[in-house]
């Protein structure tokens, strides 16, 4: 934790914060007024409330450096990072409002209960190594790994799924709904370069419409907007992946392909 | 009769960064019921934030590239006080264990020629660090991740439970090990540990542990480590029995961000420099060139000329003195800031926009990139970053066989990772961490399980009622904190740690003196009186204050044993520099410092020490790892008796 020495309260303002503080009892928005100095961000006033105001504030936070996406929340109703947040974004006048994640369900203050999503990990098949490849044999283009590489950066902030209208206000979808981050992973997986998911008969294209929920994502692009990792989620992952199920849905080859094979087991 | 629940596996492992997925991953592959535990969500521990690269001899880069070079440049960065023969196996193994990543879905960035990439660092002869951009640690710990699902995904199909075999247990924290038995026969019997979101106590039983909790950094004030780092392993391995050795040797980043202050101390990347960024100060000079110590001036360029022709022709021309082990750059750049040559904020220059065009930077060094825009609106294609040193690794921590990772004097207890010492000497490499997650997590992971295997049935430890109720009491006294007969008032967990940071940066920080570091252990006796009546405030369910009060317990305990070993140590080697003692001295090399837990009788006085420390000699490094060095290097390093021996 950092927080300011006496040399720089000279710097300082007095924001107004409004944190939601609660359990999954109930709760409400609490009114705060904390001192705020250059060249903070909203998780340094959170961690300010707790060394001087509200000592059980509860927040989940680690690298406070945008690389392990703990500390997602939402500020004025917009799910973010509250480490990359700066306060230099907002008005010294306006009042901030810091809530947790909506779509998920309240464990205590800002801190949600998020194992939907590792829910949701485990359903998507894991990577399928090349059987005829020994370790060290892997040999991979840059151009041909740079695709799935982009997807990797994702740090699991969740606020994709958080963000997501398929899911946010529609508790109903998420049996069958991945969600944009693991549907970025089926297209990672698809896109990898020595996946051998088709060899042992996982198409990962039909499973992502059928099995991860695929056609519910109707591109609104509010999980890219979101994302703090910059990743063009929509555009590189799943419209292609869209397009890639398309074709292999109304392939005529591929059926006849998925009928003899059938017949073989 | 406690109400405390408790389950049963076969190995437990404390932490799920690099090393504990490792090893829960070996533990699991070897037939044995494995439970992981974290204090964090699982896939965000510590590892993630490590940028550089995963430091392996395969050679893609640099044909000439094997393990005995990987071995010696190991040595020369620990200033040849590392454990020589975990160096050894770590050389060795490290290329099987990158490799081994592919196999699970890792993508790192390619060669021409389709291979792994490997990117120059401090300290390393040839490009040596696979890699993807400057995230490499993310991929890492995701791959691991992955392959823990997959492995739960191969279980469910076989017993319909995703976790009967392999289970994380997320945001809990274990607070004791437990032992059956007393003194010196007493074995590893599990874990206790508490649920952060509910506050629940709960009991793990396992004849094995693999303690893979990180480090110790957040003891420092200005540090890149997360709130994680709060040295619970090292604390519990001596809390247990066992030994921490080379507590001395904390190493501080060269390169942290300065400004904003509310950013201070986060890491920017190696690769910075590995990739072509220099360092200058205040008045433009590439001050490196002046801080090439004796031991290293045949391997570093004299001239910015030769230094910048290495870049593309390592044959003819020697590395950049940029590329200085970190301990060597870290007190180059505090001298520099010292004797007023610093940057405004008070760190130095570092810059790569006037190295490689604006688009390679953006490749090459993305997260870079985004995290000074993001934090400090500098453009670091544009502009210099401002850096100074930061607490980020230490080296010391359990006493273990280099082999085995088993802790010494603790049947069932075992070590890997940052939580370890001896591996990295006096000073750690770049790189050289996530190789040694890999290597000595899969070795803790594979002596834990043959250790759980011996033990099963009958033969299974015991953990007792009455070390259950113990353990629950200790970590429930922070809400019954109140005055004491002087009335004093209870003590505020966020202001005792903030002390602490303070005492320990300014006082056992980068550069030492005797009288600080006595001042320093007159704090820590004053802070653990304090501590003694720690209050927090609210109930159990996710309450960082509580969680805080009992990690406070492992900082302290910690911190005593650097600042102990530090006044101990009259020389300055590596990751501890004495203002007072500024040579390094050949019999110094020899010996280790063993940090255990004090007599009991003491524990009355909450003020009173709690480490006893003692000297002990090392094993002489075999004959023919010895003969990979030319004997007037060798000479630099170890004493006339050493070499004739």
């Amino acid at each position: 934790m950092t927080t300011a020495t006496e040399s720089e309260s000279s710097t300082g303002y007095d924001a107004h914060f409004r944190v939601w503080r609660g359990d999954v009892e109930g709760g409400d928005l609490e009114d705060f007024t904390v001192r705020v100095h250059e060249g903070e961000v909203v998780l340094d006033i959170i961690h300010r409330l707790q060394a001087t105001q509200a000592p059980d504030l509860a927040v989940r936070w680690n690298c406070k450096a945008g690389k392990c996406g703990s500390c997602s929340a939402e500020v004025n109703g917009r799910p973010r990072l509250l480490c990359m947040t700066r306060m230099s974004v907002f008005e010294r006048d306006e009042t901030i409002t810091v809530t947790p994640l909506r779509a998920f369900p309240i464990v205590r203050d800002l801190v949600t209960d998020v194992s939907f999503n590792y829910t949701k990990a485990r359903e998507v098949p894991a990577f399928v190594p090349p059987q005829e490849l020994a370790p060290g044999e892997y040999r991979m283009q840059q151009e041909d790994v740079s695709r799935s590489q982009e997807f990797r950066k994702c740090i699991e902030c969740f606020l994709c799924q958080d963000t997501c209208h398929v899911v946010r206000d529609h508790e109903e979808n998420k049996g069958a709904f991945a969600g944009p981050r693991f549907l970025m992973r089926v297209a990672e997986l698809d896109m990898h370069p020595l996946d051998a998911a088709e060899e042992e008969g996982l198409d990962r294209r039909t499973t992502a419409q059928d099995e991860h929920g695929l056609g519910y994502c109707n591109i609104t692009k509010c999980c890219t907007e979101v994302c703090p990792e910059g990743i063009h989620i929509t555009d590189n992952a799943l419209i292609p992946l869209k397009e890639r199920a398309a074709d292999r849905k109304y392939d005529p080859v591929v059926w006849l392909g998925n009928k003899i094979r059938r017949r073989k087991g | 009769m406690t109400q405390v629940e408790s389950q049963e596996w076969d190995v437990v492992v404390v932490g799920a960064g690099g090393a504990g997925l490792r090893a829960a991953i070996e533990a699991r592959e070897r037939g044995l019921r494995t439970a992981v535990i974290c204090k964090s969500l699982f896939g965000k521990a510590h590892t993630v934030m490590a940028e550089g690269g995963i430091a392996a001899s395969m050679g893609n880069a640099n044909a000439g590239d094997n393990w005995q070079v990987h071995f010696r440049d190991t040595l020369r960065g620990g200033k040849f006080l590392n454990q020589w023969r975990m160096a050894e196996l770590h050389a060795k193994e490290a290329p099987e264990r990158v490799w081994e990543l592919e196999t699970w879905g890792a993508l790192f960035d390619r060669t021409a020629d389709g291979r792994i990439s490997q990117r120059n660092f401090g300290g390393h002869e040839y490009p040596r660090l696979a890699h993807v951009g400057d995230r490499t640690g993310l991929e890492l710990i995701r791959t691991l991740q992955q392959k823990v699902v997959s492995l739960q995904q191969e279980d469910f199909r076989e017993t319909g439970d995703y976790e009967s075999r392999i289970k994380v247990f997320q945001e809990c924290t274990v607070t004791r090990l437990l032992k059956d038995g007393a003194g010196e026969d007493a074995r590893i019997a599990g874990a206790f540990c508490y649920e952060r979101e509910s506050g629940r106590f709960f009991v793990l039983r396992a004849p094995s542990v693999v303690l893979a909790t990180g480090g110790i950094g957040k003891s420092f004030k200005v540090t890149s480590n997360s709130w994680e780092y709060t040295g619970d392993g090292h604390a519990l391995a001596l809390l247990a029995g066992a030994s921490l050795i080379n507590m001395e040797f904390v190493q501080f980043h060269p390169t942290g961000m300065v400004w904003p202050p509310s950013v201070k101390g986060i890491l920017v990347t190696e690769s910075v420099r590995g990739d072509g960024g220099v360092l200058r100060n205040s008045e433009g000079r590439r001050f490196m060139f002046d801080y090439v110590p004796a031991v290293f001036k045949e391997q570093y360029a004299e001239t910015e000329a030769e230094a910048d022709g290495w870049y593309d022709d390592p044959e003819s021309n020697r590395r950049p003195p940029e590329l200085l082990p970190r301990d060597e750059v870290a007190r180059a750049i505090n001298a520099e800031v010292k004797a007023g040559r610093g940057s405004p904020h008070g760190g130095v220059f570092l810059d790569v926009s006037t190295r490689m065009p604006a688009e390679v930077i953006k490749r090459r060094l993305p997260s870079m990139h985004h995290q000074f825009m993001e934090l400090a609106d500098v453009d670091i294609t544009a502009e210099p970053m401002e850096v100074g040193p930061t607490c980020h690794y230490v080296m010391g921590g359990v006493d273990v066989e280099s082999d085995t990772a088993a802790a010494v004097g603790v049947p069932g207890l075992f070590a890997a990772g940052e939580v370890a010492g001896g591996m990295h000497g006096s000073n750690r490499l770049g790189g050289n961490s996530l190789s040694d997650l890999l290597v000595f997590g899969r070795r803790a992971g594979r002596y834990a399980a043959e250790h759980a295997e011996r033990l099963s049935g009958t033969a299974r430890p015991e953990v007792s009622d009455e070390a259950v109720e113990r353990a629950a009491a200790e970590a429930l006294r922070p809400f019954d904190g109140k005055a004491d007969e002087d009335d004093a008032q209870p003590e505020n967990p966020y202001t005792l740690h903030q002390e602490l940071q303070k005492s320990m940066n300014d006082l056992v920080g980068i550069i030492r003196r005797e009288e600080e570091m006595e001042q320093a252990l007159e704090r820590l006796a004053e802070l653990r009186r304090r501590a003694a009546r720690l209050g927090v405030e609210g109930h159990r369910q996710f309450n960082p204050g509580w969680h805080l009060a009992l990690d406070l317990r492992n900082m302290l305990l910690v911190s005593e044993c650097v600042a102990r070993a530090a006044v101990n140590r009259t020389e300055s080697r590596g990751g501890h520099t004495r203002d007072d003692h500024p040579q390094m001295d050949r019999e110094w090399r020899r010996a280790n410092l063993v940090c255990t837990l004090g007599g009991t009788a003491q524990q009355s006085d909450p003020a009173a020490g709690r480490i006893a420390l003692r000297r002990r000699e090392m094993p002489p490094i075999r004959r023919d790892l010895l003969e990979l060095f030319e004997k007037e290097e060798l000479a630099k390093y170890l004493t006339d008796e050493e070499l004739s021996g």
